[in-house]
């Protein structure tokens, strides 16, 4: 019986096909939100992703890894004198003006590493030597400075090439991938010592002590220990800092109400389009299935047939309208680098979504079927 | 019980509507009806020819009385038990055909047969074989819309006896149909509907239907006036 379901439903062209689309459309534009929502917030916290540090101290007031405020270069050794501290060194992080051979100034997010251990070093080199970072006036740029410091019109940039920071010559010994930074700005890695040279000189210049934990303690027992006995500073566990700085842009900023209602309202659309869409479709066939009530289809029969016809057109729209987010992602990220993440979690949330909306349209149309009579096919 | 009655109705009423706007469609009707039998039920507009029908077709519950059929007591019958007994044992054939226009004829006529859990290919190879006797062998793949309303009636024929139930009932079953079209379907009905273990009801308010009755049950508001073996070439109406 389910065969004829089917039929009949595809078999009215007009409703199939505006159910179809109000589920595609519905499946897209709640994939596609949700996708650059998670890749903005992704953003956010890629100092955390990229410096990969298990434990995060920083000044007392900081809310968020972005708002990083300066410490004095003493606390590194407060640190240090904690137990359950295994090891700690400085990190620099700091927005700094980067000037081309052209005379153009671009904006640069420089990170100072500790030079013994290089302790928050990328995690993947492209192309040079990671190790030469510790010789004078050598950063590592990103794949993303490649494109933002490169002068139209010449050659792109390669390990060797200079630019200047702050009227100090910039030397590229390596090339690095990273995660990129919600502001846009490139990442540029260079050692502590080299980036206080860099920066303009201020009293106060260590953004951040990274630390590692000692044996036996998890990172929020150091973090509670430093937290316990250091004044002014706090220590946040990696885990901590990257949600509370996503959660900081769900309440200082306007991007989860916009995005939110981007996405509810692909809800709705999906809600009224196809709930509206079935229901007319059982409207306009109240005789046929009167009809196969009076032949003795039961109400169970009835609506199974309907669930199968509205889950199937779900299970379409939500494979057409996921594959056409897949594939937006996949061409915005060719020209350039999108806030676009699919993770798995939001292809099965949004076909829990999608079936919602099939589930509900179905109800409706159920109740409906169930209030006929079978006596009306008799009725002229 | 006489294995012979197909249906037994005694003293049923029913009414719709509520207060001032009750109206009372049934009023204690009797009828009974044979197996091997055409009966007709025939009367003037409004007299409750459709109720009665849909009481004895198990789509109606009556407000009082008792309806047996095929040997069972609709009236002590669960709603769902009904459903069964419709689905098992009841073909239907409507005034306005109501077939499904977006299945093809073989799929229409198998419904009934899918209903009562056949599988696809069983139903619709039992389907093809009905098309054939009612002359639309060649058929099977058109759709409803490219039919005349005399071969859509056909098919509906077709699709009421596909599950070879005991009783068929009929509403109307040529008023939608010219005269020499709703000839034809009476003689396809009684041709092929009317076997000894099977009873055949046809509400109708056409006369020139009466020549295919065996049995012409005449109602006149709410009740049954006469329930009588029709004789050949002879209209012996109360009301005639
Ligand atoms: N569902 C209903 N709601 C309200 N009144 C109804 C309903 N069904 C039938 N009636 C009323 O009951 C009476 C009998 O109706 P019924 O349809 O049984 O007559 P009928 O003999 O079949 O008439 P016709 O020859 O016009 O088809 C009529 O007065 C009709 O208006
Ligand atoms: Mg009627």
């Amino acid at each position: 019986m389910f065969h004829l379901a089917l039929k009949m439903l595809v078999g009215d062209r007009a409703k199939f096909t505006m159910l179809l689309g109000g589920l595609f459309f519905a499946a897209l534009l709640m994939t596609q939100q949700c996708a650059i929502f998670i890749g903005l917030l992704s953003w956010t916290t890629s100092h955390l992703s990229n410096i990969r540090a298990k434990v995060w101290v920083v000044e007392a007031k900081v809310e968020q890894v972005n708002e990083l405020k300066p410490l004095r270069d003493t606390d590194v050794s407060r640190v240090r004198s904690i137990p359950g501290v295994a090891w700690a060194v400085p990190l620099y992080v700091g927005i700094l003006q980067a000037r081309l051979n052209d005379g153009n100034f671009k904006p640069i997010l420089c990170v100072g590493l500790d030079s013994a251990s290089l302790v928050g070093r990328p995690a993947t080199i492209l192309s040079g030597r990671l190790e030469d970072i510790r010789l004078p006036n050598s950063v590592i740029i990103d794949d993303l400075a490649l494109q933002r410091l490169k002068i139209p019109g010449t050659p792109p940039l390669k390990v060797g090439d200079t630019f200047e920071i702050n009227d100090r010559e910039a030397r590229i010994v390596a090339i690095c991938k990273s995660d990129r930074a919600f502001y846009g700005y490139p990442y540029v890695f260079t050692t502590y010592d080299q980036a206080l040279q860099f920066a303009p000189l201020q009293r106060k210049m260590l953004s951040a002590v990274l630390v590692e934990p000692s044996q036996g303690h998890t990172p929020q027992e150091t973090a509670d220990l430093i937290n316990a006995s250091l004044t002014g500073l706090h220590a946040w566990p990696e885990d901590k800092f990257l949600w509370d700085t996503i959660f900081w842009y769900f309440k200082n900023t306007g991007i989860p109400i916009s995005f939110g209602t981007t996405i509810l309202l692909g809800l709705i659309v999906g809600v009224a389009i196809s709930g509206q869409t079935f229901y007319s479709f059982v409207l306009e066939n109240l005789r046929n299935l009167g009809a196969l009530k009076a032949m003795g289809a039961s109400d169970l029969k009835l609506a199974s047939m309907l669930l199968c016809q509205v889950m199937t057109v779900g299970f379409l729209g939500y494979g057409l309208g996921m594959g056409a987010a897949a594939a937006f992602g996949a061409v915005a990220a060719q020209r350039g680098n999108p806030p676009f993440l699919l993770p798995w979690q939001l292809v099965v949330g949004v076909l829990a979504l999608i079936l919602l909306i099939c589930l509900a349209s179905a109800t409706l149309a159920i109740i409906k079927v169930r209030r006929i009579e079978p006596a009306i096919v008799f009725r002229g | 019980m006489n294995p012979a009655v197909a249906l037994q109705v005694h003293q049923i009423t029913k009414g719709f509507g509520k207060g001032t706007a009750r109206t009372l469609a049934l009023k204690g009707a009797d009828l009974t009806g044979q197996l091997g039998e055409l009966q007709l039920i025939v009367g003037p507009s409004g007299c409750g020819k459709t109720t009665l029908l849909s009481i004895i077709a198990g789509t109606l519950v009556p407000d009082s009385g008792s309806v047996t059929v095929l040997g069972h007591d609709l009236t002590q019958m669960r709603q769902g038990r009904i459903t069964d007994f419709r689905r098992r044992h009841i073909g239907f054939i409507f005034q306005q055909f109501n077939l499904i226009p977006t299945l093809n004829l073989i799929e229409n006529a198998s419904v009934p047969l899918l209903l009562n859990g056949l599988s696809r290919a069983k139903a619709e190879r039992a389907a093809q074989a009905m098309l054939d006797i009612v002359g639309l062998a060649q058929r099977g793949k058109s759709y409803p819309r490219e039919l005349s309303g005399g071969q859509q009636q056909r098919v509906a024929i077709a699709r009421a006896m596909v599950h070879n139930p005991s009783l068929i009932i009929c509403d109307e079953p040529t008023s939608a149909l010219d005269r020499d079209t709703g000839h034809q379907v009476m003689e396809l009905l009684q041709a092929v509907a009317r076997k000894p273990d099977r009873a055949v009801v046809v509400v109708t308010h056409d006369p020139r239907v009466y020549a295919f009755a065996d049995r012409i049950a005449e109602m006149e508001d709410g009740r049954v006036l006469s329930n009588q073996p029709a004789v050949p070439g002879q209209l012996n109406l109360v009301n005639g």
